[in-house]
């Protein structure tokens, strides 16, 4: 039980130290350049996906648990993957792969969107 | 005044302004982006840990636990506190999957006045169009790769 509870806190300080650091090596990058947020999420998403397909990404996954599938180089791993193992079964699957995986992700962006846009009111840019 | 002078005058203004520049802000954006990224990934565990409790697993939980985050990044957006987290939380706030979640609720409400069709359905695309165009394509050659090799 001892051991338990530790290991879970264990993993909480895991998540927060390789999650919040990936979101640091994004702060230095938009301190230090004049990249977009849209432009940043491309490319975290593209690391993820690279680290993956070179076997980078999933031991960091093991280690860091959502640490590592909260951030949007998260859902790059995802996609990657969802090809990978796709590819096992044959060429129809490598290449559907990656969005099959993915699917619950944008599932519910478009959806929960989709909502929030009928519910909300666009309100004006407080500061 | 000559064209010379006036680059000089430009290169001091400039070298005065980075004087004054706090150096310390660089410090304050990414202890602000380390803690905060790092808190929604904590929630994004405990998400994970209940879920577990619930009885989901594998590919089900991962799945389960992103829908719950990408609602909660929405629902956010929605009430206009996630703007406000990311005015302080920088990277912290966008690259956590809730901030892309921010990134299509966001054009979907604001556009929303442009009619449904062209304004709210085709503005929540314009970043996150960008993510699964690369994404998809990045995804397919990944495949092909192990396909092949």
């Amino acid at each position: 039980m001892e051991n338990e509870v530790l290991e879970i806190f264990l993993q909480f300080l895991k998540a927060f130290a390789v999650g919040g650091g990936i979101c640091l090596i994004a702060q230095i990058i938009i301190n230090f350049t004049d990249l977009t947020a849209g432009k940043i999420l491309v490319y975290f998403m593209l690391a993820g996906v690279v680290l993956t397909a070179i076997g980078v990404y999933q031991p960091l996954v093991e280690f860091a648990g959502a640490g590592a599938t909260v951030p949007i180089s998260g859902f790059g791993y995802l996609l990657a993957n969802g090809a990978m193992k796709g590819a096992e079964k044959g060429f129809f699957y490598a290449i559907t792969g990656s969005l099959t995986a993915a699917s619950a992700g944008v599932t519910a962006a478009v959806v929960f969107a989709f909502i929030m846009a009928l519910i909300f009111k666009s309100r004006t840019k407080r500061s | 005044m000559t064209g010379k002078s006036s680059d000089n005058f430009n290169k001091n203004y400039l070298q005065y302004v980075k004087t004054q520049d706090p150096p310390t802000q660089h410090f304050k954006n990414c202890a602000a982006a380390f803690g905060v990224g790092g808190l929604i990934c904590c929630i994004g565990q405990f998400i994970r840990y209940m879920l577990e409790y619930a009885g989901l697993s594998g590919d089900e939980l991962a799945g389960a636990t992103s829908i719950v985050l990408i609602f909660l990044g929405c629902f956010l957006t929605g009430l206009g506190v996630y703007d406000r987290i990311g005015r302080y939380a920088g990277a912290g706030s966008i690259v956590p999957i809730t901030g892309f979640a921010n990134s299509v609720t966001s054009p979907a409400i604001e556009f929303k006045t442009e009619g449904w069709i062209y304004g709210m359905a085709a503005k929540m695309f314009t970043v996150a169009g960008a993510i699964i165009v690369f994404g998809v394509f990045s995804g397919v050659l990944v495949g092909l790769i192990y396909l092949f090799v």
